[in-house]
């Protein structure tokens, strides 16, 4: 299907590229990597005046830890995050969650900064800055702010992201020792959207507690949701399957998903449920063995 | 309405066109360069059949517009064979009788390409990972992975000969 018209500038700068959006108003939209942009243009869900391609600003797809973050620039593209060996050893539930993002092609295109932007419940990052705790730098005309992502998913397929504003950069807090993560996703086959996801990033105690847990859910509400509840219970608690299972059930309270093609609210329920023990199981198991 | 005018290098050759900013690379290759190595097989970003190379990395043409590819190189099926001579993809492809109707191979094969290049020696498993988004409605695909193992082992055998 051949998308509707626009216009497609390509600016050199980001302040470029935002008095670019303000010039042209409303309907003028950033093209980062395309795989969620285009494919709704060519449905004629979008159809944006303006498209101001970012994939040419220098500088905006860096990977690196400083200042007590992991911070990611919001044009990084899947396939980098999936190809660095340090990444996938300090930061397993991020790499869990990029290969669980479509197939090779998308993610050479794919960035981790259109993810969110997006604001669609069904994208996998959503569930996993969750339960990182990340926050979102936002530039826009006036200078830069920080969004908590708790603060940043604010409607379907809406963000705090105002027009002319652009998502720069997106925070991971570097996890303390003990910790780990873990992403588990069903899906109908490879390259599909979840049916449901759970994104889980813990740390222990030295006594084998847990301190902190964050738990993301992805494509069982209309927002990505965070299991806060579930999170709670795991608080100051010891592992165990009775505690993992009671935590499930929470998970599961906390979702509200709808009977559609990928499965019915049922069966979403009852995966969110196993899926949120294993997913803490294989968690706990990555903290023990990175001590 | 907005028109560029784009340079792309395709398979060596320098290309200079006007086109609508909303022409989808694929169609800025199949009709405008009547470059038909390349096929659409879905509306959805889901098959892989117009699979290319753009700067050595595989992406799907259909969810490219062909502005976003001034200045860039790209690479497509008909660029494969050098001098006359089969890459040992097209190779593999042939002796392992790794396509049916082959609708699905030129996307396969540019695939493959990226693959074996960043990964000389896969494992079964990691070439059917590597190739997740192609879809093939004919082979089953036992065949294709044999024939990327074949072109694996002939680029292999190409390198120890040159050291
Ligand atoms: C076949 C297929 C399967 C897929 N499967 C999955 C999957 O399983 N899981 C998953 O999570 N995703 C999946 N995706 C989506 C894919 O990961 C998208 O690429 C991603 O959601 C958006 O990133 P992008 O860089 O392509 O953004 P684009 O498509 O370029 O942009 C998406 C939206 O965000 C806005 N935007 C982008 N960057 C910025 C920015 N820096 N500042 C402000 N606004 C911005 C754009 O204006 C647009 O509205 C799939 C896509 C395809 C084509
Ligand atoms: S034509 Fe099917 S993915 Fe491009
Ligand atoms: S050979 Fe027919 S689709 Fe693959």
């Amino acid at each position: 299907m051949i998308p509707p018209t626009f216009d497609y500038l390509v600016p050199a700068t980001l302040p470029e590229a935002i008095a670019l959006l303000h010039e042209h108003g409303d309907e003028a939209k950033v093209l980062a990597g395309g795989h969620s942009l285009i494919p709704a243009m060519r449905l004629r869900f979008a159809e944006p005046s303006h498209l101001i391609d970012i994939s040419h600003i220098p500088g905006l797809d860096y990977i690196r830890e400083e200042g007590g973050f992991l911070k990611i620039g919001t044009m990084a593209r899947e396939v980098v995050l999936e190809d660095l060996p340090w990444i996938s050893e300090r930061y397993p539930l991020l790499v869990d969650t990029t290969k669980m993002i479509a197939d090779p092609q998308v993610r050479n295109l794919a960035t981790v900064g259109g993810n969110l932007a997006h604001g669609d419940p069904a994208n996998d990052h959503p569930a996993t800055m969750l339960a990182y705790r990340a926050e979102i730098e936002i530039i826009g005309a006036s200078g830069a702010r920080t969004v908590p992502i708790d603060e940043f998913f604010t409607d379907f397929f809406t963000t705090a992201l105002e027009h002319g504003e652009i998502l720069s950069e997106i925070r991971i807090p570097i996890p303390p020792v003990l910790s780990g993560g873990c992403y588990l996703k069903v899906e109908r086959k490879v390259g599909d959207y979840a049916a449901a996801a759970v994104a889980v990033q813990l740390s222990l105690a030295a006594d084998g507690s847990i301190e902190q847990a964050g738990i993301g859910l992805t494509n069982v509400a209309a927002l990505p949701t965070r299991a806060v509840n579930a999170e709670k219970a795991l608080r100051g608690q010891q592992p165990s399957d009775a505690l993992f299972a009671h935590v499930g059930e929470l998970a599961a309270d906390a979702s509200s998903p709808a009977d559609d093609l990928r499965g019915s609210a049922e069966y979403k329920l009852t995966l969110i449920r196993e899926l949120t023990q294993r997913a803490l199981r294989r968690s706990v198991e990555r903290a023990q063995g990175r001590s | 309405m907005s028109k560029h005018s784009i340079t792309i290098e395709i398979n060596g050759e320098s290309f200079t066109r006007e086109v609508d900013s909303r022409k989808l690379l694929i169609h800025f290759l199949r009709d405008d360069l009547a470059l038909t190595g390349t096929h659409i097989g879905c509306d959805t970003s889901s098959c892989g059949a117009c699979t290319i190379l753009l700067n050595g990395k595989s992406i799907k043409a259909c969810t490219f517009f062909a502005v976003q590819a001034n200045n860039q190189k790209i690479e497509t099926i008909e660029g494969v064979e050098q001098g006359g001579q089969l890459h040992p993809l097209q190779e593999g492809f042939h002796q392992e009788h790794g396509l049916q109707c082959g609708f699905c191979t030129p996307g396969m094969i540019m695939r493959g390409k990226e693959l074996l290049e960043k990964n000389p020696n896969p494992t079964e498993e990691e070439i059917r990972w590597g190739i997740s988004g192609n879809l093939c409605r004919c082979t089953g695909y036992s065949n294709i992975i044999k024939s990327i193992q074949y072109a694996a082992n002939k680029l292999n055998e190409k390198q120890e000969e040159a050291a």
